[in-house]
C-alpha cells in the first residue's frame, strides 16, 4: 500500500532565517574521544528522576544499566563507556534541569569495555508489547529536544490509535545540524527504524518530512527508502520556513489537519518522532546498543572548527569543544539548543545528555536595540504560527490579567521566538510569555494547594461537630438512662464511688 | 570557562521604531516636492514650525513625566506627526496656528494618554481637528495651484515666511487675491447652489480627476503609499478599506445621479483621500491591529468620510473620520480576533 497524498496544509506566519549551517556540515561527523569523566543527570527525560542502581567504587561497563527507570515515565541511563563510579553528587546540569542536579560521576578506566550484548532479535517475530519493552530497556528518548520517553510515547499513540507515523526531519532552527548529518550517513538505519516503529504500531503509513534545503539528505533518504521497496513509507520535502519542525506544525504541514489546542498530534491521528530517535530505535531492537551516545552540532562563532560530533551522553561540554577546536575568543554565551529556542548555560561543566542536540557558542550578545512601548503595529502577529495576537497578550501579561491569557492562547504559545524577531520595538515577548506560563502555573498550583487546605480544614470542622455532637447524644443517654433506670443503678454507683474512694 | 545567561531567542530583531519612522517620511517627500512645486515653498515653513513645537513638547512631557527626551525623540514619532500635520494645513498658515496644533496632538492627544503607544487617537488629527475648530478662518487659506493657465497672485519665499510668522499678507495683497476655494469646497458650494457636478468641474481649478495641482500630489503620495506598503511598514487592509468604504458609497451614488453627486475619482483625487489612507488612517497605534479589524477599521473611515463631505458641513472628512473611528478600535479589536490554530476543534469538542 502506498502513502496517501495530501496538499501540504499552510503554515502561517513563520520566518525565513538565515540557516548557519553549512558551517558544522561540511565534515562527516567526527567521533568525540572518550573522556575522562562523564557525568550523568539522573533526569534526562520528560518523567520522574531514574534511581541509581550502582554505588560509588562499582566498576561499570559501556552499555550497562547505572540507573533504573522510576515510575510510568521513567527511563534507564545505561554507562557511557567502562570505568569506575567515583561519586553519586549535585552537578552543574544544563538549566532546563536547574542549575545542578544529582548525577553520577563516572572516571573512565580508558578500556571501553562493553557489557554483554543481547542478542539480535529479528523485530518482525515480535510482538509490539515487546518492542516497548525493549525500547524502555535501550533508554531511549525522544532525541530533538523534548527527551520524552520514547515507548510511552508509543504506548500512548497506540492507545487513541493513530493512522500516520511522522519522522521529523525537519530541522528547521539555524545552526543546528546534527539530524542532516544523521540522515546523510545513517540513512538506511532511519529507514529500517521507521519499519520497526510501524511495527511497533501496527501501521501502514509512514511520511518522512526534511525540509527542502537538506538535498543530500534528502537523497539519501530516498535511496534508502527506495532500496528497502517498503512503498508504505513517502518521503515529503517540506518548505524551509522556521518553525516548520515544530511537532505541530508539521503535522499541519503533512495532513493540514490542526493538533487542537490543548491536545497531542495523536488527537488527529499522528505520532510524530524525531529521526534520530527512530535510529535509536533501530540500534537499539536491531543490535542491541543502548543509548549511550548522540550526535551533536557544535557551532556558532565563539567555536574554533563547526562541525557534528558523535559523543558520548554524559561527555562534559568543555570536551566536546575542545575535540571541535577549543573556543575561539573569549565567547560570552553557551548555549543548549538553536539560536531560537536554545536554553543558555553558565558553565561548560555541565555534560551533554540526551537531548542535546546542538551547542551553540556565541561569540557576542546580539546587539538589541532599546526596548521601546509596543506601537500595535501587528508584525509580531504576523508571523505567529499558531495565529496568535502577540500584541494583545503581551498587553494581559503586563496586567497579569489570567482569565484574559487564557482567552487569547497564551497557553498555545510554543515559544518559537518568531514576534521577538519581528517586533520594531525590541520587546522580549518570548520571555514575557514565558514567565506569564509560569505564573500561571504557579497561580494553578497556589489555588490546588489553597483548595487542599481548605478541605482538610472543613474536613476537621466537619469532624470536631461530630465528635461534639456524638458527645452530646451520649450525656443525654446516660443522663436518660440514670432517670429511668431505678434503684439498683443507683446502689451500683454509689458501690463503685466507694470503690474509687477506697483505692485512693 | 564561565558564560552570561540570557534569554531566548538570541538573535534580535533587526526591525525598529525609528526605522519604521523614517521610512514613512522618506515615502513622503515626493508628495512634498509636488505640494511645493504647486502651492510654494509654505510646506517647508509648516514643517519646521511643526516639527519644531513637537519636538519641544515632547521633550517637554517626556521631562515632566521624569523620562529621558532623548529616548522619545530618538523613535521620530513626534517628527512624523509634525509632517503629518504639516501635510494638512493650508500652505498659507500663520505658526501659532501650526504650533497650537502641533503642540495639542503631542502633549495632550499623545502624552497625556501614557505617550507612544498609548494614544487613542490619532495625534496628528487630533491636532488638525483642535485647529480646524479653534481657527476655520485660517485654514480656509489655500493658494491657487502653480498652473500656466490659472489666474493668480504668487507669493515670493520671503512673503510666504512674513505670513508665516506674522499672519499678514504684503500690503499690496488681499486674501481674494492670493486664495482659491479647495476643490471639495467648490464641490460643496456648487451643490448647494443647485448647481450640477459638470458644471461645478468646468472651473479651470478642477483637473481630470479631481482638482488640478491637487490630483498630481495624490500621485506622488501614492508611490510612497505603495513603497510603504511593499517595504511592509504598512499593510495594505487599511488603505483597501478606506477606498472601498469612500469609493463604494460614491460609485453608487454617482450612478444613481451623476448630477448632484461628484464620482469615484473625484472622491480619490479630491482632499486628503490618498494622503489619509496610507498615511494617516494607518499609524498603527491608534488603528485596528488584526487584519481582519484593519479592513473595517479602514472601511469606517472611508464611509464616513463620504458622509461628511456629502452631508456634512465640513468639505472634507478624513480627520473627523479617523478620530471617530479611534473609537471604535477596541471594540473593532474584540470582534475580528483571528482564529487561533487548534481552538476551533477545542470548541467543538466542548460543545
Amino acid at each position: 500500500m502506498s502513502a496517501p497524498t495530501f496538499d501540504l496544509g499552510a503554515l502561517h506566519g513563520g520566518l525565513r532565517l538565515p540557516a548557519h549551517k553549512s558551517v558544522s556540515t561540511s565534515q562527516p561527523v567526527y567521533e568525540v574521544p572518550v573522556s575522562k569523566e562523564f557525568i550523568l543527570p539522573l533526569t534526562q527525560h520528560a518523567g520522574a528522576a531514574s534511581q541509581p542502581v550502582v554505588d560509588i567504587g562499582d566498576r561499570v561497563l559501556r552499555g550497562q544499566v547505572i540507573a533504573q527507570a522510576d515510575g510510568e515515565l521513567g527511563v534507564p541511563i545505561h554507562a557511557p563507556t567502562s570505568g569506575t563510579v567515583t561519586a553519586l553528587e549535585e552537578r552543574p546540569v544544563i538549566s532546563r534541569y536547574g542549575e545542578t542536579a544529582p548525577c553520577i560521576v563516572i572516571e573512565s578506566d580508558g578500556q571501553d569495555d562493553a557489557w554483554p550484548q543481547e542478542n539480535r532479535i529479528d523485530y518482525k517475530a515480535q510482538q509490539p508489547a515487546d518492542l516497548l519493552a525493549r525500547i524502555v530497556e535501550g533508554g531511549i528518548v525522544g532525541l530533538g529536544g523534548a527527551a520524552f520517553p520514547t515507548a510511552q510515547k508509543l504506548l500512548q499513540a497506540r492507545s487513541v490509535g493513530i493512522e500516520f507515523l511522522i519522522l521529523n526531519g525537519v530541522e528547521c532552527e539555524p545552526f543546528i545540524s546534527c539530524d542532516d548529518a544523521l540522515m546523510r550517513e545513517h540513512a538506511m538505519e532511519i529507514v529500517r527504524g521507521a519499519q520497526i516503529l510501524m511495527h511497533a504500531l501496527q501501521l501502514d503509513t509512514c511520511f518522512i518530512a526534511v525540509e527542502s534545503d537538506k538535498p543530500a539528505a534528502l537523497q539519501q533518504l530516498g535511496t534508502a527508502v527506495a532500496s528497502t521497496g517498503d512503498e508504505r513509507i513517502a518521503l515529503r520535502q517540506i518548505p524551509t520556513i522556521y518553525p516548520s519542525g515544530g511537532e505541530d506544525q508539521l503535522v499541519q504541514l503533512l495532513t493540514n489537519r490542526q493538533v487542537p489546542s490543548g491536545g497531542l498530534p495523536g488527537d488527529v491521528g499522528c505520532l510524530v518522532q524525531n529521526v534520530g530517535t527512530a535510529a535509536a530505535v533501530h540500534d537499539c531492537i536491531v543490535k542491541g546498543a543502548a543509548l549511550v551516545s548522540r550526535i551533536t552540532t557544535i557551532t556558532g562563532d565563539g567555536v574554533a572548527t563547526p562541525q557534528n560530533v558523535r559523543a558520548r551522553i554524559g561527555t562534559p561540554i568543555a570536551d566536546i569543544v575542545a575535540a571541535a577546536g577549543g573556543y575561539k575568543g573569549e565567547p560570552k554565551h553557551l548555549v543548549i539548543g538553536g539560536p531560537m529556542t536554545g536554553k543558555s548555560i553558565t558553565s561548560d561543566a555541565a555534560p551533554l545528555v540526551k537531548s542535546s542536540n546542538c551547542i551553540l557558542v556565541l561569540s557576542e550578545a546580539p546587539e538589541s536595540g532599546r526596548e521601546l512601548p509596543c506601537i500595535r503595529c501587528g508584525d509580531c502577529a504576523a508571523v505567529c504560527p499558531i495565529v496568535l495576537q502577540p500584541q494583545q497578550l503581551l498587553w494581559y501579561a503586563n496586567a497579569d490579567n489570567e482569565s484574559k491569557l487564557r482567552e487569547t492562547g497564551l497557553l498555545d504559545c510554543i515559544e518559537c521566538g518568531c514576534c521577538d524577531l519581528a517586533c520594531p520595538s525590541h520587546i522580549p515577548l518570548t520571555a514575557s510569555f514565558r514567565k506569564a506560563k509560569n505564573r500561571i502555573r504557579e497561580l494553578a498550583d497556589e489555588k490546588a494547594r489553597a483548595e487542599r487546605a481548605r478541605q482538610r480544614f472543613e474536613a476537621r470542622n466537619e469532624r470536631l461537630e461530630r465528635e461534639q455532637q456524638e458527645r452530646d447524644a451520649e450525656l443525654a443517654r446516660q443522663k436518660n438512662s440514670a432517670k429511668t433506670a431505678g434503684a439498683d443503678a443507683i446502689a451500683e454507683i454509689l458501690k463503685r464511688k466507694q470503690r474509687e474512694g477506697r483505692s485512693k | 570557562m564561565k558564560f552570561e545567561r540570557r534569554a531566548a531567542p538570541f538573535w534580535s530583531s533587526q526591525n525598529s521604531v525609528a526605522g519604521m519612522m523614517l521610512q514613512v517620511l522618506a515615502a513622503l517627500i515626493p508628495g512634498a516636492l509636488a505640494h511645493v512645486w504647486f502651492f510654494g515653498p509654505g510646506l517647508i515653513f509648516n514643517l519646521l514650525v511643526a516639527g519644531i513645537f513637537a519636538i519641544a513638547g515632547e521633550a517637554f512631557m517626556m521631562w515632566i513625566r521624569g523620562r529621558s527626551p532623548a529616548t522619545a525623540l530618538k523613535d521620530y514619532s513626534a517628527l512624523v506627526m509634525a509632517v503629518l500635520l504639516a501635510f494638512a494645513l493650508p500652505s498659507l498658515t500663520p505658526w501659532w496656528v501650526t504650533a497650537t496644533g502641533a503642540l495639542f496632538g503631542v502633549i495632550v492627544a499623545k502624552h497625556l494618554y501614557g505617550g507612544l503607544g498609548f494614544n487613542i487617537f490619532n495625534p496628528a488629527m487630533a491636532g488638525y481637528v483642535v485647529i480646524l475648530v479653534a481657527f476655520p478662518a485660517q485654514l480656509n487659506l489655500w493658494v491657487a495651484p502653480r498652473m500656466g493657465d490659472i489666474d493668480y497672485q504668487t507669493l515670493s519665499v520671503l512673503q510666504t515666511l512674513l505670513y508665516t510668522l506674522t499672519g499678514n499678507l504684503p500690503a499690496a495683497l488681499d486674501f481674494d487675491a492670493v486664495s482659491r476655494a479647495t476643490p471639495l469646497d467648490m464641490m460643496k458650494t456648487g451643490l448647494n447652489n443647485m448647481a450640477t457636478t459638470a458644471e461645478i468641474r468646468a472651473n479651470a481649478l478642477m483637473g481630470d480627476f479631481g482638482g488640478r495641482g491637487w490630483e498630481w500630489i495624490g500621485n506622488f503620495l501614492g508611490i510612497g503609499g505603495i513603497y510603504l506598503m511593499l517595504k511592509k511598514i504598512i499593510r495594505w487592509q487599511i488603505p483597501a478599506g478606506v477606498g472601498l468604504g469612500l469609493l463604494g458609497p460614491a460609485t453608487v451614488m454617482y450612478l444613481l445621479d451623476p448630477g448632484s453627486n461628484p464620482g469615484p475619482t473625484f472622491h480619490l483625487f479630491a482632499g486628503a483621500t490618498i494622503l489619509g489612507a496610507f498615511f494617516i488612517a494607518t499609524d498603527p497605534v491608534s488603528a485596528a491591529t488584526s487584519p481582519k479589524g484593519r479592513f473595517i477599521y479602514g472601511l469606517g473611515i472611508g464611509f464616513l468620510t463620504y458622509c461628511i463631505r456629502t452631508w456634512g458641513s465640513y468639505a472634507d472628512g478624513i480627520a473627523f473620520a479617523v478620530l471617530l473611528m479611534n473609537m471604535a478600535v477596541p471594540a473593532i479589536d474584540y470582534l475580528t480576533r483571528p482564529n487561533i490554530v487548534g481552538h476551533a476543534i477545542r470548541d467543538s469538542r466542548h460543545e
